[in-house]
């Protein structure tokens, strides 16, 4: 960039979520004076305490859609955007919350809640391109710093950022991991799941748990196969796709199959 | 291998081979047990080796076990070929950085690491010279591959054991080694005894072999280190028959079992990352934050990638099934006509390390099950 251009407005907007994705930005130690020197941070609750004004070059989106409020807002910050990035599972996916996508959401507001009528909420927890067109979604529950120092370094020269969409076990044999499922009969999502982590599961001896939602041709159906073999039973299989990417159809869908 | 005077080394006899190697300055790398498996990784000394190790193996399954014996190399091949280090997951190819109006670009520098590789099998080595007609070969080489191969070292061990999954008699590349090594070792373990039968393939062998406490090998001994090859050979847990393969399968292209095989494989591409002969690269390329700095990098890439295939506008192989029969038409058919060889050296690795257990094997088994007949040939 020349020094005298005008840095470009970057805005971090929070939707329902635990605030982790953003954290992760500010957990970018070594970086973040390299975003504050390339982008005009015009906009971060969590950082700074700037307005809503204006138009944001670069709006990148936490969390995922939960009242009819938030519906109405996203729509506002996506005609304030250039270009809108969603970061991390609630707002790709639905997030954790989108549990209730499998529930009766009323059933549970009025018996945690003592005056359920105040709570004004929706049905479903769903994804920000649900609602809004969105340029980039960067995965993970959380995602990694490193991989959103590369989505906001390509967005700033134009390019295309370097996050491919294979299987996690491609970063398993790319670091020397010895794979869990084949050699110590461990359950791992992994073949079905998107990059980015780094494999850090395996790498610990565990099971890949799925934090960056389907791969880029999931075939959960026959993983299923496999992990049944290695004695998962229909509930147990319900629920390990049923987490951070509930609601990501390769993963919704896979559950269902093996009870509602 | 034109074969040298066969001599004998004792376990100590070995210890002095990987110090010499060491001296010499190489980087020794080798089999070592890590997280429930036979690695290979770095060696200081015999202690490191796999000792009364080995593994069992079928598809989609490896279980580390213990041997009623001392043996160091009574173990097959494990999840790691020796690519990871000739051929790297990861290799920086160069960076450019910005000055004002100035553009530099540095490639990054030649690899000047010595390795020596320890344990490498027959296969392994077919393997190897595969890639070297790949990446040597041609109009095109890869300078860091070149600079990394020809520095190397090989300690070849013929097979006392087979694996569950191994093929290399049908591929006709295993258990004897028989080209490709600067030494070649067949361990014999009798009651107390561990002894290893050692013949030389090049001058740089055999002038280790003269820094070595050794001996000339006795009759029996001799005898013994062909027996127990020929014992391996005899013991293979998988066969293809591979000479009508590449005919066979160009001519099923549009056969149902690759819709089948389809229904099974995830697209995950362990098979590809863990074959030793696979060499697909794509290459990343960075920027900086302040847009004054770029680096490309290559990585190992596979066929089971929507990216593999992406040209403009979009992949050309979206269905697992034509990426599962772009993989193996290529390995055992299309890799003949561009390589003069098979593309497979009958490890069995992929067998092995699909989390879903497709075998190449059965696969092409299946194939000739349901053949259409010689001269009807048509694909898509
Ligand atoms: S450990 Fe999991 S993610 Fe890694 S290669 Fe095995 S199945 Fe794939
Ligand atoms: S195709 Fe499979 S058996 Fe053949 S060389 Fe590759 S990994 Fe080994
Ligand atoms: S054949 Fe097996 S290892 Fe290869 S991509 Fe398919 S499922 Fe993965």
């Amino acid at each position: 960039m020349a020094a005298n251009r005008k840095k470009p407005r970057l805005g971090v907007w929070k939707f329902a979520s635990c605030d982790g994705c953003q954290l992760t930005l500010l957990d970018c130690e070594d970086d973040l004076l390299a975003v504050a020197g390339a982008v005009d941070i015009a906009y971060f609750p969590e950082a700074t305490r700037a307005e809503i004004s204006g138009r944001y070059d670069l709006s990148l989106v936490e969390g995922s859609i939960t009242t009819p409020h938030d519906a109405e807002r996203i729509h506002a910050i996506r005609r304030r955007s250039r270009k809108l990035i969603t970061i991390g599972a609630c707002a790709t996916a639905g997030g954790i919350q989108a549990l209730r996508n499998f529930a009766d959401v009323q059933a549970y507001t009025s018996v945690v809640y003592a005056r359920p009528d105040y709570i004004e909420t929706l049905a479903t927890s769903t994804a920000i391109a649900d609602h809004v067109p969105v340029d980039f979604e960067l995965r993970g529950c959380p995602i990694s710093g490193r991989q959103l120092i590369e989505v906001i370094a390509a967005f700033l020269v134009g390019r295309r950022p370097v996050t491919p969409a294979h299987s996690v076990c491609v970063e398993c044999k790319l670091r020397g991991t010895v794979c869990v499922m084949v050699a110590h009969g461990t359950p791992c999502l992994g073949p079905v799941t998107h990059a980015g982590c780094g494999a850090i599961c395996p790498a610990y001896n565990r099971g890949c748990y799925g934090c960056y939602g389907p791969m880029e041709s999931p075939n959960p159906v026959s993983l299923s196969h496999g992990l049944a073999a290695l004695g998962m039973d229909a509930r147990a299989l319900q629920r390990v796709y049923r987490t951070f990417n509930a609601n990501a159809p390769a993963f919704r869908d896979e559950s269902a199959r093996h009870g509602k | 291998m034109a074969l040298s005077r066969q001599s004998v080394l004792t376990v100590d006899g070995l210890d002095a081979l990987i110090g010499k190697l060491r001296e010499r300055g190489y980087r020794v790398i080798g089999p070592s047990v890590r997280d429930h498996a036979i690695v290979y990784d770095d060696i200081g000394d015999v202690a490191d080796l796999p000792r009364g190790w080995t593994d069992e193996q079928d598809a989609g399954q490896y279980r580390l076990r213990r041997r009623d014996d001392d043996a160091l190399f009574g173990y097959v091949v494990g999840p790691q070929s020796w690519k990871k280090y000739l051929h790297p997951p990861h290799v920086a190819l160069w960076r450019a950085r910005r000055t004002g109006k100035d553009v530099r670009i540095e490639p990054a520098p030649e690899p000047t690491e010595r390795l020596a590789l320890l344990g490498v099998r027959s296969c392994e080595l077919h393997a190897i010279a595969i890639q070297d007609r790949v990446l040597l070969s041609g109009a095109h080489v890869d300078p860091g591959y070149r600079a990394r191969r020809e520095a190397a070292f090989i300690v070849a061990v013929n097979c006392g054991v087979t694996g569950g999954t191994c093929f290399c008699v049908s591929m006709r590349t295993g258990p004897k080694v028989d080209a490709g090594a600067d030494i070649a070792l067949t361990e014999i373990v009798t009651a107390g005894e561990r002894v290893f039968v050692l013949e030389t393939g090049s001058d740089k062998g055999a002038a280790l072999l003269a820094d070595l406490p050794h001996r000339w090998a006795s009759a029996a001994e001799i005898a013994e280190a062909k027996a127990v090859v020929a014992r391996a050979a005899a013991a293979m847990g998988r066969d293809l028959a591979a000479d009508d393969v590449p005919e066979l399968l160009l001519r099923n292209l549009e056969h149902p079992r690759w819709d089948d095989v389809a229904q099974r494989c995830l697209t995950c591409g362990n098979c590809t990352m863990v074959c030793p002969t696979c060499f697909c690269t794509t290459v990343e390329d960075t920027s900086s934050l302040d847009g004054t700095e770029t680096a490309r990098t290559q990585r190992w890439d596979s066929c089971f990638t929507m990216d593999f295939s992406y040209i403009h506008g979009g992949s050309v192989r979206t269905s697992s099934r034509s990426r599962y029969r772009q993989w193996m038409t290529h390995k055992l058919a299309t890799w003949h006509q561009q390589f003069g060889t098979s593309g497979c050296v009958g490890c069995g690795r992929c067998i092995t390390w699909c989390p879903v257990g497709i075998d190449i094997t059965e696969e092409v088994r299946a194939i000739r099950a349901g053949s259409r007949a010689e001269g009807d040939r048509h694909g898509d």
